[in-house]
């Protein structure tokens, strides 16, 4: 398949301030993409690029084999086949749900557009509140339409801008599965903002992590909780926390953190690593012999998450089931289980 | 057995104040009363002067009036619109000096408009020598559209009026979430095609609320339709009492004219109801549509003539005329007529600012839904024609001081004379029902400043109750006593038929003199105390921030 999204070395610069640099990725036909970065990375900046809404100082964007941004060239954001639904939705208050569908079918015949619009609004399940203008509508009612209403002109991709963070938590996780579904279902190339990451891994096929103006990593999102390849992306995705371990020539971690394989190490590693070190790598086994005092603790509900400092005062996480209780201050017997080795130079 | 009920005296609760209430209803009882004696007199035997006014003039009563209706809503929605979607949405050279410069017509009441454009274009005016000078022409040989007609009080209103349109969707489209115009730009729509299906009809509550007070204005207007010699209600109204002296069928013809006034009221509140946006608001920056070379010269073009016409002509062409004839009107009944009007609009102005306080305190007070609706009634004489709440104020005034008058001449052998009717307290009071609506919007909006939370939070840092009211009230609410007495001080400097129908014998204003000059057809001479008032109004627009000129046109 070919790819039906091209971002070329695109740079976008406000007053010489650049906000993206040399962003580099496509998306082919079907796929989902995920842009996802703390806040201020530049992502939105890159959504606005792909909509026509922010020009670019270098590089090039292409659309179906169509260069719709280059350096010279913006192409008006109502000639692109493009679909955004916008963070707040962005409905049209003066208009009921329907005529927010219909607004984007203005080429259609009359026949072909009501058509058009119940099938959209059947595909999101508001068929019968095609009435109601948006004010009279839930959070949760008012992305669908959002969604209907960016589906419903056939674009060649569409533009996601934080679409769930307006929503409560609950809804958030049954929406982003209901709109993956959807957008599979009809072979819909979408690009999705987000700063959540539950969100990116629940929704998509593949992550664009960004981090100011860059791109740290572009990988599934399997790939990018277990294998990342920088010391932000660790950071950054999923929990954890990375310390400063001293290893020797046989791979053996101090701090009896256990051993390391040679040969899944680099081998310019000298004697010092950084390692990531995840809840769930850390064990509670009743009859160890390591004990880690107790810094603190939270309780989760079904688990209690421990942090637990090592001989040289360095804290790790540890997630144990919520009955084993043992008091701060107290030590915990576990068992290192380092299963998705994630180390760095220390340097 | 006793029982000693050593109970320490319960706080006193919100709710318990009954002086206060009362006071409260009572004063919104007495505002309210001169609306509710009109629209008494529409379930009142109707006299013979009825069949003579049907006979005649009613029918151009009410086809002027309607005729103007129409002309200002529609002039003032091109104009209003047009000038709100240029300095909000567009960039061109002068914009930020246009989007003040829009506001400024509102300091020329219709009729000094009125009367300085008759006496540009009037056949001995500037405009038609120069025309003759330079053609050749004689009288007879060219022809030349007569100002003073329906199609030119339209025109002077529009130019004066536009502004609160203007002012209101400015602001509308302003406030609109940038995220709505790119949505509509994503599903195909040009960014004028945006406007038109996204912009403006979310902008339609201002564009109507705007029209709204247009028209109200129109409907008050008395002096421009007076000198046109367009028959509208207002100079009917005035006709029947000085012309006939028929004050019952005057008052009946203002309750006709209250009746199109609520219909204008109801006709609003309508369009409000079923458009109650929720907007998000976005905090982006709305980009504007640059305005290339050819665009931009148009823009420019029509906003400086809008400006020019509206504002800067008429006041510059003041200015000339003053300069060359005020010795004609400068004398020492001038400097008492000054004196006179100043001295009437600082205490109107004072007692609507200490109105307003009370009232709006009264709100704040108490939560019950009477309170608020008797506040609420307190405000409605924004919507009344000046002429109206004259009638009615004259006329329960004028039974009360004859009765008055006969029981002390009967009982103490001492005629006491008008005692209200024939002084400035009726004038004052009629202003009171007027323009309370103004200061008591300005003083609602500062006092919302003031959260309960902030009194419980300063007391509970141990600010005593008087600590509480110099520390934090007072600071906090000076600007706007400051900013509602000023609106209201220009606004009965500027008022016109109120001033007329209630002043005391030989009592004259800045207003009541501009207009009998004029009436004498002493256009010129009229430019001094039209001139003073202009340069009066400016203030606020000039000085006092624009939102609070914003906040006046919200008044309602």
């Amino acid at each position: 398949m070919s790819d039906q999204l091209v971002i070329k070395d695109v740079t976008v610069k406000f007053d010489n301030v650049t906000a993206i640099k040399n962003i580099c990725f496509s998306l082919e036909k079907g796929e989902i993409g995920c842009l996802l970065g703390p806040s201020g990375c530049g992502k939105t900046t890159l959504l606005r690029a792909i909509s026509g809404f922010e020009p670019i100082q270098a590089g090039l964007i292409s659309l179906d084999n169509e260069e719709i941004s280059t350096t010279s060239f913006l192409k008006p954001p109502e000639k692109r086949k493009v679909g955004m639904v916008f963070q707040d939705f962005a409905l049209f208050p003066h208009l009921n749900v329907e005529a927010n569908v219909e607004f984007g079918l203005a080429n259609l015949s009359p026949k072909t557009k009501i058509k058009k619009i119940k099938e959209m609004l059947s595909l999101v399940g508001l068929e019968k509140i095609s009435k109601r203008y948006p004010h009279e509508l839930s959070g949760g009612q008012q992305q669908r339409v959002a969604l209907a209403r960016a589906l419903a002109p056939e674009p060649s991709i569409i533009l996601l801008d934080e679409p769930f963070s307006n929503l409560d938590t609950e809804l958030r996780s049954q929406l982003a599965f209901e709109v993956r579904d959807l957008l599979k279902k009809r072979q819909v190339t979408a690009l999705l903002v987000t700063h959540d990451q539950d969100e990116a891994f629940a929704i998509s096929d593949k992550i664009v992590l960004l981090n100011d103006g860059k791109i740290e990593q572009l990988d599934t999102p399997y790939q990018i909780y277990h294998k990342p390849n920088s010391l932000f992306a660790a950071d950054f995705i999923g929990k954890g926390t990375i310390i400063n371990v001293g290893i020797d020539a046989t791979g053996l971690l101090a701090n009896n953190l256990g051993s390391l394989s040679l040969n899944s190490l680099p081998s310019d590693m000298g004697n010092s690593v950084k390692l990531l070190v995840r809840p769930d790598d850390i064990a509670f086994e009743e009859s160890s012999e390591t004990k880690l005092k107790i810094v603190s603790k939270s309780f989760l509900g079904p688990n209690y998450l421990y942090d637990l400092a090592l001989e040289d005062g360095q804290t790790v996480p540890c997630l144990t089931h919520s009955h084993i209780d043992v008091d701060v201050g107290d030590d915990l017997p576990v068992k290192f289980d380092l299963r998705h080795v994630v180390i760095f130079n220390a340097n | 057995m006793e029982i000693t009920l050593n109970n320490p005296k319960p706080f006193k609760s919100k709710r318990e104040k009954p002086y206060w209430l009362f006071t409260l209803f009572a004063s919104t009882f007495l505002i309210a009363a001169p609306v509710l004696f009109i629209l008494s007199h529409l379930f009142m035997p109707f006299s013979d002067s009825w069949a003579h006014l049907f006979d005649t003039v009613l029918s151009d009563y009410i086809f002027n009036s309607i005729a103007l209706m129409l002309g200002v809503g529609i002039g003032t929605l091109m104009l209003g619109v047009g000038a709100a979607w240029l300095t909000a949405m567009c960039e061109f050279p002068g914009r930020k000096f246009f989007a003040w410069a829009f506001l400024l017509p509102l300091a020329m009441p219709a009729y000094i408009i009125a009367y300085t454009y008759t006496g540009i274009l009037d056949f001995a005016g500037p405009v038609q020598s120069t025309l003759r000078e330079v053609f050749n022409w004689a009288y007879g040989d060219y022809y030349f559209p007569n100002v003073r007609s329906l199609g030119g009080a339209i025109c002077m209103l529009t130019l004066v009026l536009y502004p609160y349109v203007y002012m209101l969707v400015r602001l509308a489209l302003s406030e609109q979430s940038t995220a709505i115009l790119e949505a509509s730009r994503i599903l195909g729509k040009t960014s004028w095609q945006s406007l038109f299906s996204v912009a403006l009809p979310m902008a339609r509550p201002a564009i109507v609320a705007g029209i709204t007070l247009a028209l109200m204005e129109t409907l008050a207007d008395y002096g421009t339709v007076e000198f046109f010699g367009v028959s509208t209600f207002t100079t009917g109204i005035f006709r029947t009492w000085y012309g006939l002296g028929d004050l019952q069928t005057a008052a009946q013809l203002c309750s006709f004219l209250l009746l199109f006034v609520f219909f204008l009221i109801i006709l609003e509140k309508k369009s409000r109801n079923k458009l109650r946006f929720h907007q998000n608001k976005s905090v982006k920056k709305l980009s504007k549509i640059n305005l290339t070379k050819g665009r931009a010269a148009t823009a420019v073009f029509f906003a400086g003539s809008l400006v020019a016409v509206g504002f800067f002509i008429p006041a510059i062409q003041l200015l000339f005329w003053t300069l060359d004839y005020w010795k004609n009107v400068w004398d020492a009944d001038f400097i008492n007529l000054l004196f006179n009007s100043f001295f009437l609009a600082a205490t109107s102005a004072s007692v609507c600012a200490l109105m307003a306080i009370f009232l709006a305190y009264s709100k704040r007070e108490f939560k019950n839904k009477a309170a608020h609706t008797s506040a609420g009634i307190a405000g409605i004489g924004y919507a009344v024609p000046g002429t109206v709440i004259a009638i009615g104020v004259l006329i329960p005034a004028a039974w009360l001081d004859n009765h008055l008058d006969y029981l002390s001449t009967l009982y103490l052998d001492m005629p006491i004379g008008l005692l209200f009717s024939g002084s400035m307290v009726i004038l004052v009071f009629a202003y009171l029902v007027r323009f309370l609506s103004i200061s008591l919007n300005t003083m609602d909006s500062g006092l919302s400043a003031i959260k309960p939370g902030l009194d419980e939070s300063a007391r509970s840092l141990g600010a005593s109750k008087k600590n509480v009211l110099t520390k934090i009230h007072i600071p906090i609410l000076k600007t706007s006593v400051l900013t509602a007495f000023l609106l209201v001080f220009v606004e009965v400097m500027k008022e016109l038929p109120t001033t007329l129908i209630l002043r005391p014998f030989n009592f004259n204003t800045l207003a009541v003199k501009t207009y009998e000059l004029a009436s004498d057809e002493r256009l010129l001479d009229a430019a001094l105390p039209a001139l003073c008032i202009v340069m009066i109004s400016l203030i606020p627009i000039l000085f006092v921030s624009k939102s609070i000129v914003i906040d006046k046109a919200k008044h309602e």
